[in-house]
């Protein structure tokens, strides 16, 4: 409740701020200092310190899931912020804009993940997206960025009205919006149960760009600002995962066998779509959005799961996904080369910087001792505990295959000549190296993060 | 304890090298750890009755139901000493060539990684531990190689990568459904044995678990990643992968594969042997007809690691303990060959067999080395491979495992002794080829018309000696005196046996 409206109001500062004061270093300040304010606000709610008690008539339940991802989406944004403020000043003039959007954003985030009804589900997605196609045609000037801005809207708009066309079939099946008393017939659930059902699950599978409602994904993420793509590829969409969990457990976890067959499938149609597609890209950043799809299909496994691992899994999932990829994504917000030969021979120029993306895209391949491989490890427990031998081992074989493009740019640093460098603060990277050893020590103790889901 | 200690020495080591500039000081100082943790691992054996010393938990994970628990068996104490030895062979025989590598600090912090994973792997009684280790063990091989290997080193360590890769995701699979499927839910290694599975469990299982060993040791058709990674991986390199890597898969296929799944192992073992027996004579072939003497010697390790695995499945004393001896000599042998190899090609700038001819006559010392070697090789009497083969030979044959009647021609009938017979005439036929191979590598390079290429060939230096002579010594004395290594692992075969034979039962 706390983070939800005090980054209300920040987005609003922020917006102000952006009038009355011209000063960007000023700008960064504030921005940066609200947004450890709300992780320290949020950290103190979950140790049940809060400024605010508002009913909000069962609408809203900020459970300890929903409050430990809240931790997790400020954490990545924060560390997004100090890596990447810099580049979104070179993205156009409204610097404070582009902030304000962002806390409006995590107001949405909030909304997602602690809903109890749908229409808060509903107002929490548009929160989210509204400000999203702002920033993806942010860079006017640029017609990718104006192409990607459109289209996102286009397919965006559509997919939203599949959502309020679900949300009514199930009104109209249960006559409630709360997801906690809907009733549902087990064994054999209403026709318009089930159409209900299906629209909410395609156009939530639109939002986490899960195949085959994936196609606006690559040219989104492409054309859109790399500073803007890091943010929307990582914590946007992981909240949808969170929201995405939370409906299908919450609303209808009961009749589950309806539903587990469609998820396999859509399952494993985005693990082999995102990986198959991702090996043949010639520009890194085109790689990272495939690579985003891939991953989602990862996180997939835990929605065809729905069990307690799955719960816990999904929360380290997020956390490594997000920072290992916001991670590379500052970095390559800095270099003008996107292609994979632009990182030939990084590691001569820059070794630190190319050690730090190697642990990067080790934890985003799954190799033990990084975050990236024990949240797989939770995904692949949890989907054997429920769910069928072979969509788990399609999973693996999925898994190497991304190897073959996370390692590409790996052999690029270390073993091809070229001249590849990067201007980057020594703050920057010692920044980096923390959230790099954040992914090591995720790895190593996972219960950093697991022990408040507990205690 | 000492278990620790392996690991955390070569670790740290490791970790540190990574900043020492000073190149000339890195080499000796890598050369004293090394010496350091083969003291150590020689210590492990030497109090072996000090459970005290051998054993190690602590808590790591435990939200997983994982452990750090580490233990030194008996096969572990073999392994973890062929491991010490291996890296102090290594790092004397290419004492004075180690600074052709660029960046020696690197090349040194990545090797005493590898070995601190390797250690990790032989050491590990917790599931998800050694899968940990098994990984590790692998990435820093990986940069090794792509780094300082050959031409084409890229895009064959890759291959290699994500061969391995896939086989081990395969085998984590196989690892969560075990640590699902026990009474204590958790990865230790002793309920992981306890874990009761039906017999149709234990089928997939087995495969899961099977390719991954499969693709490390290599047995065929896993194998084709093989000749040419040791081909163009740097020889200190090779070294590893060929003398000690290898023997994670079979010491993965003894410690986790057989007494985890009985039934099906014993179910397979007719198949897997028939494929190991197609891979023996099959690389055998191959490398009659190679002219590179690494891929020879590539190819030869193929036959050699498919006659353990054949051996291994026989699930029988004397075969399991020939393996275990063998495993110990294979590792000593091939090294052995490489430091000569790379030896012969840091002086003559090639390694093709054509361009290579009559070199005894200008390096009678090196031949001397190479014949004695070579031997030991094709395990001629009284060297150690002909204990540790004829032990595998007698496994193989008075094994009861393999399955089927089966009838050829409407006339030939096989049963399951018929079985056991071919077997052993085909591995046979495999010790014949090695033995036309090898004789025929001495005869092209060492004698015949001397090549002008080699006249100002230097011989032996001072470190080289130094690692041939223990690895002659070593061969020499094992197999004189066989009873001291098979002593360490007596125990452990014991009770491998035990526990699949408990369960085997299961199949009827």
């Amino acid at each position: 409740m706390n983070v939800l409206i005090i980054s209300a109001i920040l987005g609003v500062i922020m917006l102000f701020s952006g009038v009355l004061l011209k000063q960007a270093p000023f700008l960064r300040f504030i921005a940066v200092v609200g947004m450890a304010g709300l992780f320290i606000i949020n950290i103190l709610e979950i140790s049940s310190i809060s400024f605010f008690k508002i009913n909000t008539a069962g609408m809203l339940g900020f459970d300890r899931f929903a409050l430990l991802f809240n931790a997790v989406v400020l954490f990545s944004t924060l560390v997004y912020f100090i890596l990447s403020a810099r580049d979104m000043e070179k993205v156009g003039a409204h610097y404070g804009e582009y902030f304000a959007l962002i806390f409006f954003i995590i107001c949405g985030v909030v909304l997602v993940v602690s809903f109890k009804s749908l229409l808060i589900l509903f107002l929490g997605i548009e929160i989210i997206s509204i400000p999203l196609y702002i920033l993806t045609g942010s860079d006017k000037k640029n017609l990718k960025s104006n192409e990607a801005s459109l289209k996102y809207f286009l397919m965006g708009a559509f997919s939203t009205g599949l959502m309020l066309m679900g949300i009514a079939l199930i009104y109209g099946a249960t006559g409630t919006f709360n997801s906690v008393d809907m009733k549902f017939a087990a064994d054999k659930p209403a026709l318009l149960t089930v159409a209900g059902m299906l629209l909410l699950l395609f156009s939530m599978a639109f939002k986490v760009s899960a195949a085959p409602f994936h196609f606006w994904t690559p040219d989104v993420y492409d054309g859109a600002p790399t500073v803007f793509t890091s943010f929307m590829a990582t914590i946007v969409k992981a909240a949808i995962f969170i929201g995405f969990i939370r409906l299908f457990d919450e609303a209808f976890g009961s009749f589950n066998k309806q539903w587990q067959t469609w998820i396999a499938v859509i399952t494993v149609a985005t693990l082999f779509i995102g990986n198959i597609t991702a090996v043949f890209q010639q520009s890194v950043k085109r790689m990272l959005a495939y690579s985003s799809i891939a991953q989602a299909g990862f996180m997939l496994l835990a929605i065809y799961a729905m069990n307690s691992d799955a719960k816990e899994g999904i929360l380290l999932y997020s956390a490594a996904y997000c920072l290992a990829t916001i991670g590379i994504f500052a970095v390559l917000a800095k270099m003008s080369d996107y292609s994979f030969e632009g990182f030939n021979g990084m590691a001569k120029q820059q070794p630190m910087i190319a050690l730090l993306i190697t642990i990067f895209f080790l934890s985003l391949a799954g190799i033990p001792l990084t975050a990236g491989f024990l949240a797989k490890f939770y995904m692949l427990k949890a989907a054997l505990s429920s769910g069928s031998l072979w969509v788990v081992i399609f999973a693996v074989l999925m898994a190497a295959v991304s190897v073959w493009y996370y390692f590409r740019v790996i052999q690029a640093m270390y073993f091809k000549e070229g001249q590849a460098t990067v201007q980057v603060s020594a703050f920057f990277k010692w920044t980096l190296a923390v959230v790099a050893a954040a992914v090591i020590l995720l790895g190593l103790f996972p219960n950093l993060l697991l022990y408040w889901y507990y205690f | 304890m000492i278990p620790v200690l392996l690991i955390l020495i070569p670790l740290l080591t490791g970790l540190a090298t990574f900043f020492i500039r000073n190149e000339k000081a890195i080499r000796s100082f890598i050369l004293v750890v090394s010496i350091v943790v083969l003291v150590i691992s020689l210590v492990g054996i030497i109090f072996f009755r000090d459970t005290r010393l051998m054993e190690h938990h602590s808590a790591f994970m435990t939200v997983l139901g994982s452990s750090l628990s580490l233990r030194l068996d008996g096969m572990g104490q073999l392994l973890c000493l062929l491991t010490a030895i291996a890296f102090v062979l290594i790092f004397l025989s290419s004492w004075d060539s180690l600074f052709r590598y660029k960046k020696a600090n690197n090349f040194f912090a990545l090797m005493m990684l590898s070995q601190a994973g390797l250690m990790g792997v032989f050491l590990a009684m917790d599931a998800l531990l050694f899968y940990f280790f098994w990984e590790l063990a692998l990435i820093p091989v990986y940069f090794l190689c792509s780094q300082w290997g050959g031409e084409r080193r890229i895009a064959v360590t890759f291959k290699f990568f994500i061969y391995t890769f896939v086989g081990s995701l395969l085998m984590l699979i196989g690892i969560l459904y075990v640590a699902g499927h026990n009474p204590d839910q958790s990865f230790s290694i002793d309920s992981f044995y306890k874990a009761k599975l039906s017999f149709k469990e234990q089928s997939w299982l087995f495969w899961l678990f099977f390719i991954a060993f499969a693709i490390k040791m290599p047995v065929f058709p896993f194998h084709t990643w093989q000749p040419d990674t040791y081909e163009q991986s740097p020889t200190p390199v090779t070294m590893i992968l060929s003398g000690v890597m290898v023997k994670m898969g079979l010491l993965g296929v003894i410690r986790w594969l057989l007494p985890l799944f009985p039934a099906a192992a014993n179910n397979w073992a007719t198949l897997i042997s028939t494929l190991c027996i197609v891979g023996i004579i099959y690389a055998s072939l191959i490398a009659m007809r190679q002219d590179d003497l690494k891929r020879l010697i590539a190819y030869s390790s193929i036959a050699h690691i498919g006659l353990m695995c054949l051996a291994v499945f026989a699930h029988n004393t004397i075969g399991l303990q020939g393996v275990m001896l063998q495993m110990f000599n294979h590792g000593i042998n091939i090294i052995g060959l490489w430091i000569l190899v790379e030896m012969i090609e840091k002086r003559f700038g090639t390694r093709k067999m054509s361009e290579l001819g009559g070199l005894a006559q200008k390096n009678p010392s090196m031949a001397i080395f190479f014949v004695l070697i070579a031997l030991g090789n094709i395990a001629l009497p009284l060297t150690n491979a002909f204990i540790g083969e004829f032990m595998m030979f007698n496994g193989i044959f008075s094994s009861n495992v393999y399955d089927g009647n089966y009838t050829i021609f409407g006339t030939i009938r096989l049963n399951a002794n018929s079985f056991a017979t071919v077997y052993t005439i085909c591995a046979g036929l495999g010790i014949i080829l090695a033995a036309v191979y090898t004789l025929n590598m001495i005869r092209k390079v060492f004698y015949g018309e001397t090549v002008t290429a080699i006249a100002g060939a230097k011989d032996i230096r001072r470190y080289e000696r130094l690692a041939l002579l223990m690895i002659v010594i070593m061969i020499l004395g094992i197999g004189i005196y066989p009873q001291a290594v098979l002593n360490i692992t007596n125990d452990v075969t014991d009770s491998i046996l035990k526990i699949s034979d408990l369960v085997k039962d299961l199949k009827k």
